[in-house]
């Protein structure tokens, strides 16, 4: 295949940044789309330039470190498809393809494609836990958890935390990413005891770091690669006025 | 070298109670006088980070991705193994000690391996208490599945993605711990040295992977989590990022390196399918629960339509071979197997370098959407990679480099031959011998992290009273230069060659010739290969850009360097363990009929190599394995 690539370019957070172009030619449609950045790379460097670079690991589609802006869409038009997931033979011979990061004032462009997603940690830290001291915990078959809750909790907990849902947001709001986890932990009898702290302290945090509001668009779930349902959403909402409302009458 | 065990006294099953007596404590006040560095936030390292610092002490983490959620043990499929004998089938922390020592055919120590198995229950009650959403039955209780080279249902599972929920689970732990101020996390680091001081590791020098900036940090004592070696080969199921360098660096600091030359191949992957390939996707080995292997009986049908294949006409190779464990034969055999049918030329797909995993039994007695609950997400990956829909059409699988069971030697207590240097996890040799049972790893990990450390830590804290010394000493600075050198070196070389390409070249030697099969002409070959192939990155290594800034080119041309150095001493302990023994096969040492032959006599021991000098040949130690509870004996799966 032979790909025209339209790519964004920028040296550090300051920078204004920049689209490059590059032909790319033989690339095969059995390749990922990492493996074709990788071919462009070799290229690149042959011309005696500097590489892109992007962020990536696993290239399995569970780390969630690869985090690219394909043609408009995180992750590409693929649904449940993670950037490293997607495969050249969706694409057609002659295209051209438009690469930039994740764009969100929350995550801060590092350099070209790489963005800093650490506002993710700092929601994960205000209180996506159950407190649990290592060595004190029951038999594991002490508490039985009912199975559709524990199904409902990995679904939830499925979330590989890459941002998409992020980057496809109008308003680059966190609350897919923030409901899944919080959702993970309070639909288990586990998660009960620190429930109402928790979702104040995370939605807190979400708000703290930047992340703009949520206002039911729905693109998160559509970009989302694990297909993170809405109804999280809806949960932290109901879960949230129930905590504040409760904090009110203490 | 000195290769002390200190494995306690007593019976196998009071050894760790007793070693928990006799160790001694860190008073609780003086906890927080101590700093605990961990290198890697993986299953052991965050779950070791998070454990520390709730106890007390102040730990700083360090992990090369931009969160500590993304380390690779997350992409660990199918479970997790502990003797809870929830099923009532036979099972007990005796069964799964056996099993693991048998699995990892007589080459792991005896009282690691038994302390594991006791342990493995307490892993699963305190991940359950995290909220880590294993699978269940309706009533409500836990779930089981089995697994390779076991005959009871012993593994615990959350869908295909139980690495992920259990890491989530320690990272959650670990998130507790740095909003309380007891563990300062550091992404985007990668630690390129270790500094040693009169003996004792008293700290680390990291590069800042996004600024460049080096740094010198000090504590009481390091710890090593930072996985396996399998990118040697290049092509693997490891994350990109990988990478031998913090191991290996200790290497060259004193710490001894323990067989290197075990490294184990799993049996369902992916097959390759190009050049242009970076990794290698597994499957994950429940799959093996319900499919069936098998290839073509004839090899003029190999290129046909499999489901136009009669039954008579296909070679259910593994039940044949091995009846009683079938389809569930341990990962080393199951891949040899594999390899041998291809090699036969009965392999399917492009290249023939592949045999079929078939579901179609499976799919009609229990239905297609009791697979489909069971394997959803590995289906549908499978589909992304090679565009094939594997409910109506076998799967293609492959073996591939998967873990390595070899890694710094340590004692009972998880310390390197450098005291105050710690090693857990994959990162360590001491639990798996020869060859790892499936979903072995995430138990060891978490073992090592949340119950062992905790207790061997404090013994050394206390006896030795340890002492933090300061970054700006001179030793510190001298260490600091050297890595400083290093990196230079590597950018100024300006030649004409990327480093990926010399990655790629190198991963062909080492699985051509120290792959699934070895022996004395190959390995000889590949240590001639990789040093001429060294010498050439030496000279003709390009690095473009500068080092004061994010350079992906610049860590893979390190890592590479590293993986150069390491890949020959993986091939020079091929050559010298003159035996075959689980995922280590000398072609000069099997039966008639393939199956791999030990010579116990000469090499009942963990081969140490302790390094001595650039371009000079390294020493091996040996810690002997003595075996006062299992009978060493031919391990059969038949």
């Amino acid at each position: 295949m032979k790909l025209f690539l339209k790519i964004w370019r920028q040296d550090d957070r300051n920078d204004v940044g920049r689209f490059e172009t590059h032909t790319l030619d033989g690339v095969s449609e059995d390749s990922s789309f990492l493996e074709m950045l990788d071919q462009l790379n070799e290229q690149i460097l042959e011309e005696g330039s500097e590489p892109v670079v992007f962020d990536h690991d696993c290239r399995e589609g569970i780390c969630g470190m690869c985090s690219l802006t394909i043609n408009g869409h995180p992750h590409g038009t693929e649904n449940s498809t993670t950037t490293c997931q997607l495969h050249m033979r969706k694409f057609e011979d002659g295209d051209t393809i438009t690469i930039e990061p994740f764009r969100a004032k929350a995550f801060p462009v590092v350099k070209d494609l790489v963005v800093d997603r650490s506002a993710f940690d700092s929601i994960t830290q205000a209180g996506g836990f159950i407190t649990v001291r290592t060595g004190s915990a029951p038999d594991g078959n002490a508490l039985p958890v009912p199975k559709e809750s524990s199904d409902k909790a990995m679904d939830a907990a499925a979330c590989i935390g890459c941002g998409a849902c992020v980057a496809s947001c109008k308003n680059a709001s966190a609350m897919l990413f923030t409901s899944a986890k919080a959702g993970h932990l309070n639909m288990l009898p586990q998660g009960q005891a620190e429930k109402d702290k928790r979702v104040l302290a995370m939605v807190s945090a979400m708000d703290e770091a930047g992340f703009g509001n949520c206002r039911n668009y729905g693109e998160c779930s559509a970009a989302c690669p694990k297909d993170i349902s809405l109804d999280y959403i809806a949960k932290l909402n109901r879960d949230h006025a129930k905590a504040k409302i409760k904090s009110i009458f203490a | 070298m000195n290769l002390d065990s200190k494995i306690p006294e007593g019976p196998l099953s009071d050894m760790w109670d007793n070693h928990r007596f006799s160790s001694k404590l860190v008073n609780p006040a003086n906890k927080r006088k101590y700093k605990i560095i961990v290198v890697g936030s993986g299953l052991a390292g965050g779950s070791a980070a998070a454990t520390l610092a709730e106890l007390g002490y102040n730990v700083d983490c360090f992990c090369y991705q931009d969160s500590p959620r993304r380390a690779h043990s997350i992409a660990a499929q199918g479970g997790i193994n502990a003797a809870k004998n929830y099923q009532n089938d036979g099972d007990s922390v005796h069964r799964l000690f056996y099993d693991t020592v048998k699995g990892g055919d007589f080459r792991s120590r005896e009282a690691n391996v038994y302390r594991l198995a006791q342990v493995s229950t307490n892993i699963i009650d305190q991940c359950v208490a995290q909220g880590v959403p294993f699978a269940r039955e309706y009533g409500g209780l836990l779930a089981n599945r089995s697994f390779g080279g076991a005959q009871v249902s012993r593994t615990f599972y959350a869908r295909g993605q139980t690495g992920q929920q259990l890491l989530l689970g320690a990272y959650s732990a670990l998130s507790r711990q740095v909003a309380a101020g007891q563990v300062k996390m550091h992404t985007r680091q990668e630690m390129l040295d270790i500094v040693v001081v009169d003996g004792h590791a008293k700290g680390i020098i990291t590069r800042n992977l996004a600024t460049g900036e080096t740094k010198a940090w000090t504590a009481d004592a390091v710890l090593i989590c930072t996985g396996g070696y399998g990118n040697v080969y290049y092509k693997s199921t490891n994350a990109i990022g990988c990478n031998v360098t913090a191991t290996f660096r200790a290497y060259r600091r004193g710490a001894g390196f323990a067989n290197p030359c075990f490294t184990q191949i799993h049996p369902t992957c992916i097959p390759v399918s190009g050049d242009h390939q970076s990794k290698l996707t597994l499957m994950s080995e429940s799959l093996r629960n319900d499919g069936r292997v098998w290839v073509p009986k004839k090899v003029e049908d190999c290129g046909k339509n499999p489901n136009d294949i009669s039954e008579a006409d296909r070679d259910y190779y593994l039940e044949r071979k091995y009846p009683s464990f079938g389809n569930l034969a341990p990962r080393d055999i199951s891949s040899r197997s594999a390899k041998e049918a291809c090699d036969e030329g009965r392999g399917v797909g492009p290249g023939g370098r592949g045999v079929y995993l078939d579901f179609s039994d499976s799919i009609s007695r229990l239905g297609e959407s009791a697979i489909k609950e069971r394997y959803g997400n590995l289906f549908q990956m499978y589909e992304r990679i090679t565009g094939e829909n594997a409910y109506q059409r076998p799967m293609r699988i492959y073996p591939a480099i998967h873990y390595t069971m070899g890694g710094l030697w340590v004692d009972y207590n998880l310390m390197t031959t450098i005291p105050g240097c710690f090693a857990l996890g994959e990162a360590n040799f001491s639990d798996h011998g020869a060859n790892r049972l499936g979903a072995s790893a995430l138990m060891q990990g978490l073992s090592d992290g949340y119950f062992v450390i905790p207790y061997t830590i404090g013994d050394y804290l206390a006896k030795s009273g340890a002492g933090c010394i300061s970054p700006d000493s001179q030793e510190v600075k001298e260490v600091m230069e050297s890595v400083r050198q290093r990196v230079d070196q590597l950018v100024s070389t300006q030649g004409k060659r990327s480093s990926r390409s010399y990655h790629k070249e190198l991963g062909q030697i080492m699985w051509e010739y120290a792959g699934m099969a070895r022996n004395e002409k190959g390995l000889t070959k590949a240590i001639g290969e990789i040093q001429d192939l060294r010498d050439d990155f030496n000279k003709n290594l390009l690095v473009p850009g500068a080092s004061d800034n994010l350079n992906a080119e610049l860590e893979r041309a390190g890592r590479v360097r590293d993986f150069l150095d390491f890949g020959e001493l993986l091939c020079r302990d091929a050559l010298e363990r003159n035996e075959s023994c689980g995922g280590h096969f000398r072609e000069e040492h099997q039966t008639e009929d393939g199956e791999a032959v030990r010579d116990d006599e000469n090499f009942a021991h963990a081969a140490v190599w302790g390094y001595e000098g650039d371009g000079k040949i390294p020493t091996r130690h040996q810690e002997k394995l003595k075996y006062d509870n299992v009978k060493l004996a031919v391990r059969s799966y038949k």
